[in-house]
């Protein structure tokens, strides 16, 4: 049911990220674990201050060295990236792994032609020339859906439109044909229609590669669009996984219970008010103790001897399927059944 | 819908900004049509929901009413009162009635104002002065909003988005206002914020009854807090409806359009609802494409679509209030026709 009995081509293990700013230690990632096999899609649930996009950039080796503080494991085919050296990362950014984005408009660059900033990528890691660089270019742009690509490509950014910026976005992400590709809410700035495109045109190009994709989104309906497993991340933690079924279907932490029914749907009854999470974010420079959700969780008051505010509940993954809460799993069965009977309709 | 007078009564409404250009002399050489012919009223204690995605105008519209712009054409009435020219001076006694939230809680901010300064702002600028000072009115306005009222003294920074979209709304409250325009006001936030700051917004419309006209771009969110959704593409109203008959019955392609886009939260299999995928972006507002507007991305378009606009109007098979503006409305059947060619194609 899980990626586990496929070929693991990503494999996160205890993974912490620590920055030393002047107010302290930031704890933007305490010890997250996954694994991602080819031509299945991971979707990171997570929203300010969750650590994932930490976790990509951690992935890629883009974070600041000086600052940073590494710990854990990060496989990719074998190789840990964590003890590599610069130059071989080098090799293998825009090669086998690369990177989307969520503001296009600053991740390119305006100063040179979509053309040169395609080609620039192809020609660092095959040593392509100039010429068969920007064929590459205009063919990746055919493949993402630009009109007149032989024509577009000799452009700037500024004289493409959002969506047009992040299909360019995509073909410079892909043009090495990685084996993975991290998206980081790449259409959470994009139009609803616009989304769909984009959304559509990373599955068939899964589809067609067998790219391993992250996906990391706020969204819960892009989630269920596109996701084979979600991983939903709280506080620097993950605090539930599982298949996409199982974790829409019926959640099992109260965060992502929290989401999914603080969301107004197109469906949903509209005379009520919704049902929000109470209060803000945590502050990852002095997280809450304990369970890192516990000052939001309605269900703190079940669990026995205050458990919740003193003790880190741990992460127990079975078969990919886990969650990290005190609750005992038949305590949250019927808690959370209300909801699970409404989404079964 | 009342017969009353209306609150805001707009028709005809334009805004075309002049792109200037040319050597050796600047002179207009084009317009941006931003906003190209808007008929819309809103009745006192409604919410009229405005959707549409980038570019097509609903941004310009809120800026209009509340007269941050002038229009370049038509018409804008504030109860009975037409204030489409009106100057400062004529506008300064109407301004305290209508009011705006803006969508960037870091850029609408003041950052070296503390709260209590900002949300009182408004009452310096109009010479109010409440029955028992302008400082018990800050705090009654922070408790309202649901934050803390000993936070008077503290700076925008020390807050999260979420909490300074409150002291927006705090401030836009100040002048006990008619009507409020908000501009996008949950998008910049945290899914987990922006159900409260909603569940906000409702309170105070229905607590104070006050009129809102609500732009957005997120369709689910419009549906909550709107009575009426008005539906823009390129400066163009294409649909507006009472919202269940809008988010149920959606005659206009592009309005089935966006719908179908909207992804949903479920892990079904067979999804739920239809799919229709538009080709291509939307055409520049500096040229706009002739007779209907979206009729370089509609699958049924005809010769009769680029020379002739379809008016806005209630077609057959409409509630009265429901105004589509196509030649060829949906129906059952041709959503169904359109899905069986092949459901998985941009069509």
């Amino acid at each position: 049911m899980t990626s586990t009995d496929q070929q693991i081509f990503l494999s996160v293990r205890d993974l912490k990220v620590h920055f030393s700013t002047e107010d302290g230690i930031v704890k933007a990632v305490d010890g997250l674990s996954f694994d991602l096999a080819k031509g299945k899609t991971l979707g990171i649930v997570g929203e300010s201050g969750s650590g994932k996009s930490v976790t990509n950039l951690s992935i890629l080796g883009l974070h600041d060295p000086a600052r940073t503080t590494i710990d854990g494991e990060i496989l990719l085919d074998g190789k840990d990236l964590l003890t590599a050296t610069e130059r071989e990362l080098e090799r293998l950014r825009g090669n086998k792994m690369s990177m989307i984005f969520q503001d296009a408009l600053a991740s390119l660059s305006p100063y040179h032609t979509i053309g040169t900033q395609i080609g620039e990528t192809y020609r660092k890691h095959t040593g392509a020339s100039k010429k068969e660089a920007r064929a590459r270019a205009i063919e990746m742009l055919r493949r993402v859906g630009i009109p007149q690509p032989d024509v577009r490509v000799d452009d700037y950014p500024h004289q493409f439109s959002g969506g047009m910026r992040q299909r360019a976005m995509i073909a410079m992400a892909l043009v090495c044909d990685p084996e993975l590709l991290i998206a980081d809410e790449p259409t959470t700035a994009l139009d609803v229609t616009v989304q769909a495109q984009i959304m559509d045109l990373l599955k068939d190009l899964q589809q067609e590669f067998g790219t391993a994709i992250i996906f990391i989104t706020h969204d819960l309906g892009v989630i269920a669009d596109i996701a084979d497993d979600v991983l939903v991340m709280y506080g620097g933690r993950c605090v539930e996984r599982g298949t996409k079924q199982e974790v829409l279907r019926t959640p099992q932490h109260p965060y992502t219970l929290g989401l999914m029914t603080s969301m107004p749907s197109l469906e949903g009854s509209v005379d009520v008010p919704l049902n929000p999470i109470p209060g803000s974010p945590p502050s990852l420079l002095n997280p809450p103790s304990g369970c890192r959700f516990h000052p939001r969780c309605t269900f703190t008051e079940k669990v026995a001897d205050g458990l919740c505010s003193t003790e880190r509940p741990l992460l127990d993954v079975v078969d990919g399927r886990g969650s990290a809460c005190h609750l005992s799993l038949e305590q949250r069965e019927e808690f959370f059944a209300e909801f699970a009977a409404s989404r079964h309709n | 819908m009342s017969n009353a007078t209306p609150l805001l009564d707009v028709s005809g409404l334009t805004k075309h900004f002049p792109i200037r250009g040319g050597f050796p002399f600047p002179r207009t050489v084009g317009a941006v049509q931003a906003v190209d012919g808007l008929d819309f009223q809103v009745a006192a204690g409604e919410s009229l929901g405005l959707v549409g995605e980038s570019g097509c105008g609903k941004s310009t519209t809120g800026r209009l009413i509340t007269r941050l712009l002038e229009p370049t054409a038509g018409k804008i009435s504030y109860r009975g009162q037409e204030i489409t020219h009106a100057s400062r001076k004529q506008l300064a006694p109407i301004r305290s009635e209508i009011q705006m939230i803006f969508q960037d809680p870091y850029a609408s901010l003041n950052p070296r104002q503390t709260v209590g300064k900002i949300i009182a702002g408004p009452m310096e600028i109009n010479g109010v002065n409440p029955a028992g000072g302008r400082e018990k009115r800050v705090r009654e306005l922070l408790e309202i909003v649901g934050l803390n009222p000993e936070h008077y003294n503290r700076f925008p920074h020390e807050f999260s988005g979420g909490q300074r979209q409150r002291i927006g709304v705090a401030r836009a409250l100040a002048l006990e206002p008619k009507l409020i325009v908000a501009d996008e006001p949950v998008s910049a936030l945290d899914v987990s914020i922006q159900a409260q700051v909603v569940n906000l917004l409702q309170k105070v419309q229905q607590e104070l009854g006050i009129a809102f006209v609500f732009i957005a771009h997120d369709l689910a969110v419009v549906r909550h807090f709107s009575q009426r959704v008005a539906v823009m593409y390129l400066g163009k109203i294409v649909e507006i409806a009472d919202r269940d008959d809008l988010y149920g019955n959606p005659r206009h392609p592009y309005t089935r359009a966006l719908l179908s886009a909207v992804p949903e939260a479920t892990a079904d299999d067979t999804p739920a609802r239809e799919r229709i995928r538009l080709v291509g972006d939307v055409p520049s507002p500096i040229s706009p494409p002739s007779g209907c507007r979206f009729r370089t991305r509609c699958w049924k378009a005809t010769d009769k679509c680029a020379s002739e606009a379809p008016p806005l109007v209630q077609v057959e098979g409409n509630k009265p209030g429901h105004l589509t503006a196509c030649h060829y409305p949906e129906t059952a059947e041709t959503v169904a026709a359109v899905l069986s060619k092949d459901p998985e194609a941009a069509v």
